[in-house]
């Protein structure tokens, strides 16, 4: 299982090497943008309590980043991949279980959201954030990462069309990224929205993140929460991967 | 060696495969012929695991598919109708992924990519990426992919459709050499001669029912040897006789000018699902 868990990872490690300039350029875009307009344009003006709003956002800007990275690399292509180049059918007809197919893409999904964060976290500095990075820090990302996979593959599996597709990511993700405490805290919210945002994965990821790396307590709840949503939209993948004709 | 019995597959209110009865004897080259949505895909679909039955039972190698689905995998090559290659991969990585899907240990896998490319006549492609192969290249590569781990069924759906007639007869050829070799062929078409020429047997679907079954001989004479065609303003019209006297009679009582040949596999289409073959 393990051996092909690795082939379907395998050729997402084959098809990266051949772009990996596009893939390198395209990961820096958006985390770009969002730590120049937010972290400094916007962030150098704030004064947020005893820290900066520098030290505060990147966090959020992390866990949104590393949310689409990872939504998109398993939803995006598993659902071209399934609707139209058909190659989805390879792994179908192949002797492989269900399980490697969907954790071998959820890998994919992981070390393209990995990726961006690191980017992310590298130029942070460079802007002149603090934060501190622990292993707990690693795990929050991480189960972020494999959480928006595997929602990427649920999605892709699901809708049966290119549109659907970018309709079910302007209702759902695109909501998340501004909603869910990543530029602001979400106890700014009346108390009924507040309550609404705090169901959402990413509110937990962005507080997780943030608390680990502004070193302000440990985020067991999120962390939790975290890891039920992985194990969940884990289990749906795989049920939506073996009803998948 | 296949055998499919009460097979049912319903989408919705369409009844794709309606009661589905066949066997296809090993060593065979079994060919299914219909029209447009007869339901020829959904059939290989469900023997290769790609879709499940609505009511019914297929057997590959005595094994149910739908229970035994690792095992029926491991005996079985498909070569879909549409092209499901990596176009942004190489063939040898097409053929690669291929290889480590089925676990085939490097060594043999890297031997067989070699032999199994020069066998479709692909080895100075190998490492163009597929995106800029034709068509007939195309196919070419899917049918060494599906023989890279040695199947004893190989599932054709539409080999060679939209390709040139030098391709197609050297697909003609490899699937004779593979069947030569021992593998039972499993092939859809729209061809007429493509079935009358590479079939052992034929099975003629529509509206998802078997309405014939034989081989290119048999079928023949069941509709009749001789047709004669009359020209009827725009369209055509096809007589089939028994003998050749009767034809001649009728024939003689034309006022046009007719044709009189032997029936061939076209007619039995026609006469038995009322379409032209390319309806
Ligand atoms: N995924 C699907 N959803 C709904 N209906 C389907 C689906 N796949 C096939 N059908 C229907 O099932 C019927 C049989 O289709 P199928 O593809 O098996 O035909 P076919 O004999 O292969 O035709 P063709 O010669 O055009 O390839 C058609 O009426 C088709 O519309
Ligand atoms: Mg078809």
């Amino acid at each position: 299982m393990i051996y092909d868990t690795y082939t379907v990872f395998w050729r997402e490690i084959v098809l990266l090497r051949k772009k990996y300039k596009s893939f390198f350029a395209g990961s820096m875009v958006s985390p770009l943008l969002y730590l120049l307009s937010f972290g400094w344009g916007l962030g150098r003006n704030i004064q947020f309590g005893s820290t900066s709003y520098l030290d505060f956002v990147v966090p959020g800007i992390v866990a949104l980043s590393a949310m689409n990275a990872s939504y998109n690399a398993t939803g995006s292509s598993l659902n071209v991949s399934r609707l139209y180049h058909k190659t989805l059918e390879e792994f179908l007809v192949a002797p492989i279980s269900v399980t490697s197919l969907v954790l071998g893409n959820i890998f994919s999904g992981c070390f393209r959201g990995l990726f961006s964060s690191g980017i992310i976290i590298i130029f942070s500095y460079f802007f002149g954030a603090n934060m501190h990075l622990n292993g707990w820090f690693f795990v929050s990302l991480l189960l972020n990462c494999f959480l928006f996979a595997s929602l990427g593959l649920v999605a892709a599996m699901v809708v049966s069309s290119h549109e659907g597709m970018s309709r079910f990511a302007t209702f759902v993700i695109l909501p998340m990224t501004f909603l869910c405490g990543t530029f602001f805290k979400v106890e700014k919210y009346p108390t009924l929205v507040a309550h609404f945002v705090k169901i959402l994965p990413l509110t937990h990821s962005a507080v997780s993140l943030r608390a680990i790396a502004m070193n302000t307590g440990f985020p067991l709840v999120s962390l939790l929460v975290l890891t039920a949503y992985a194990v969940v939209l884990f289990a749906l993948g795989v049920w939506v991967t073996y009803r998948v004709e | 060696m296949i055998k499919i019995s009460g097979l049912c597959k319903y989408y919705k209110e369409v009844k794709a495969i309606d009661r589905l009865d066949l066997t296809v004897k090993p060593g065979e080259i079994f060919g299914l012929l219909g029209p447009n949505g007869a339901g020829k895909t959904t059939t290989i679909r469900i023997l290769t695991t790609l879709a499940r039955p609505t009511a019914g039972n297929a057997y590959i190698n005595g094994k149910e598919v739908s229970r035994k689905k690792a095992e029926v995998k491991k005996e079985i090559g498909v070569v879909s109708q549409t092209e499901n290659l990596d176009v942004e991969m190489t063939a040898r990585e097409n053929m690669e992924l291929h290889g480590r899907l089925f676990k085939i240990p490097t060594r043999e896998r890297r031997l067989q990519i070699k032999e199994l490319l020069e066998f479709v006549g692909l080895t100075e492609r190998a490492d163009t990426v597929v995106g800029r192969f034709s068509g007939g290249m195309k196919r070419r590569l899917m049918i060494a992919r599906a023989l890279m781990h040695k199947p004893r069924i190989l599932f054709l759906d539409e080999p060679t459709v939209g390709l040139d007639p030098q391709v197609r007869r050297k697909i003609w050829d490899l699937i004779r050499r593979l069947n030569g070799q021992g593998i039972t062929v499993l092939l859809t078409t729209h061809y007429i001669e493509e079935a009358e020429l590479l079939c052992h047997r034929v099975g003629i679907m529509n509206k998802g029912k078997l309405i014939a079954l034989g081989t290119p001989e048999d079928l023949k004479k069941k509709v009749g040897k001789v047709v004669v065609e009359v020209p009827n303003h725009n369209e055509t019209e096809y007589h089939v006789f028994e003998e050749r006297e009767e034809a001649l009679q009728f024939a003689a009582a034309m006022m046009h000018d007719v044709v009189i040949r032997e029936s061939n596999l076209e007619d039995v289409f026609v006469e038995l699902t009322g379409y032209k073959v390319g309806d």
